[in-house]
């Protein structure tokens, strides 16, 4: 019972920041559940972001589910996922509800645009722990030469991406 | 069928078939609800997407739950809120599943081991296209080159950098330092 409170309290709280979108968030999933929590170990984290990015649907949504799920089954999930959007639910309503009263305010004038640059340094921390953990040795280093490669010189899906380096991976680590 | 159920059918459906996150689903929400159910105006639509970027959390999930309050009340954000999470999350169990099940085998951990390098640096082009997206600004560039100090050199909590970025973008907005939304 109490990790299902401590889910809930551990997304929301992360859902409470979880500004600048997407890949934003990893940094505070790394640092709340690899690193304070130590529920789940670093390859768990880079599994994780490779099962979202092969699923429909937001990466932070996932994460909760995925998280929550490793942790304590179905419920784990339950409680993680809707303490992640709790936070959001409330500020969203109340200004949804303000911006009604006070149409022509500058609200729409956000301050959290200012964190865009932030989140480039964010994203960039987080590719540096994942890289870490993943790019290991010399056949590592291949595949992410490739992927390199293959992202940023073709415009290949990256659902497909990720496939052929799954099944390069499988060929090369299995010979 | 009642208006509250199709809205969050509307959310259901965009939320089983987006690849990408949340930024692609803002299009198929547009035709949605301005293009086939007529909710909303577009400009009105554009100013809620304007409003719900700004909250913290899951543009889709935000997206939902102001349009579902903006157009039902308290219960159409629950509905909306509801339909935007659900299929991702039977959809992340199954997968959980399927991974917890099959991890240990050694074919999925020669795979897992290739996908690992790839998705490093799928991340690593997303802060390369962002960086694309914002001025190359002085300041801006301090801040990206800080944020990423302050949390992987110094281990400092995301969320306290997260918070000094925010102030110190509405100080340098009120001395006109340049720092725009470039949307």
């Amino acid at each position: 019972m109490r990790i299902l409170t401590e889910l809930f309290y551990t997304f929301s709280k992360i859902g409470a920041f979880n500004f600048g979108g997407g890949y934003a968030i990893l940094p505070l999933i790394e640092k709340e559940i690899v690193i304070n929590s130590g529920w789940i170990t670093p390859q768990d984290f880079i599994d994780l972001v490779a099962l979202s990015q092969m699923t429909p649907g937001p990466i932070s949504i996932n994460s909760a589910t995925f998280i929550g799920y490793r942790l304590a089954g179905f419920w784990g999930a339950a409680y993680g996922t809707v303490g992640l959007v709790f936070p959001a639910f409330f500020i969203v309503i109340f200004a949804a509800t303000a911006i009604q009263r006070y149409r022509n305010s500058r609200m729409l004038d956000c301050a959290f645009i200012g964190i865009r640059p932030a989140v480039i340094g964010l994203i960039t921390s987080a590719t540096l722990s994942l890289g870490r953990t993943s790019i290991i040795d010399i056949k590592s280093v291949l595949i992410a030469g490739l992927t390199a490669v293959l992202v940023f010189k073709t415009k290949l899906n990256p659902v497909l991406i990720i496939l052929v380096s799954g099944v390069v991976g499988g060929i090369i680590y299995t010979l | 069928m009642t208006q509250l159920f199709k809205f969050f059918l509307v959310f259901l459906k965009i939320g089983a078939f987006t690849f990408g996150g949340g930024l692609a689903m803002l299009p198929l929400i547009e035709r949605e609800v301005v293009d086939k159910k007529e909710w909303m105006a577009r400009e009105e639509f554009i100013d809620i997407i304007a409003v719900t970027q700004c909250m913290p959390g899951v543009i889709a999930a935000n997206t939902a739950i102001y349009l579902g309050y903006h157009l039902f009340g308290f219960w159409g954000s629950v509905f909306g809120v509801l339909g935007a999470i659900l299929p991702s999350f039977a959809i992340m169990i199954a997968a959980a599943e399927f991974f917890l099940t099959f991890r240990d085998n050694p074919v999925v951990q020669a795979v897992f081991m290739g996908i690992r390098p790839a998705i490093a640096v799928l991340i690593f082009s997303a802060a390369v296209r962002l960086s694309k997206a914002v001025d190359k600004t002085g300041y801006n560039i301090l801040i990206a080159l800080g944020s990423f100090a302050l949390i992987s050199l110094l281990g400092v909590h995301p969320i306290i950098v997260i918070v000094a970025a925010a102030l110190l973008g509405i100080a340098s907005k009120r001395r006109g330092m340049g720092n725009e939304n470039t949307d």
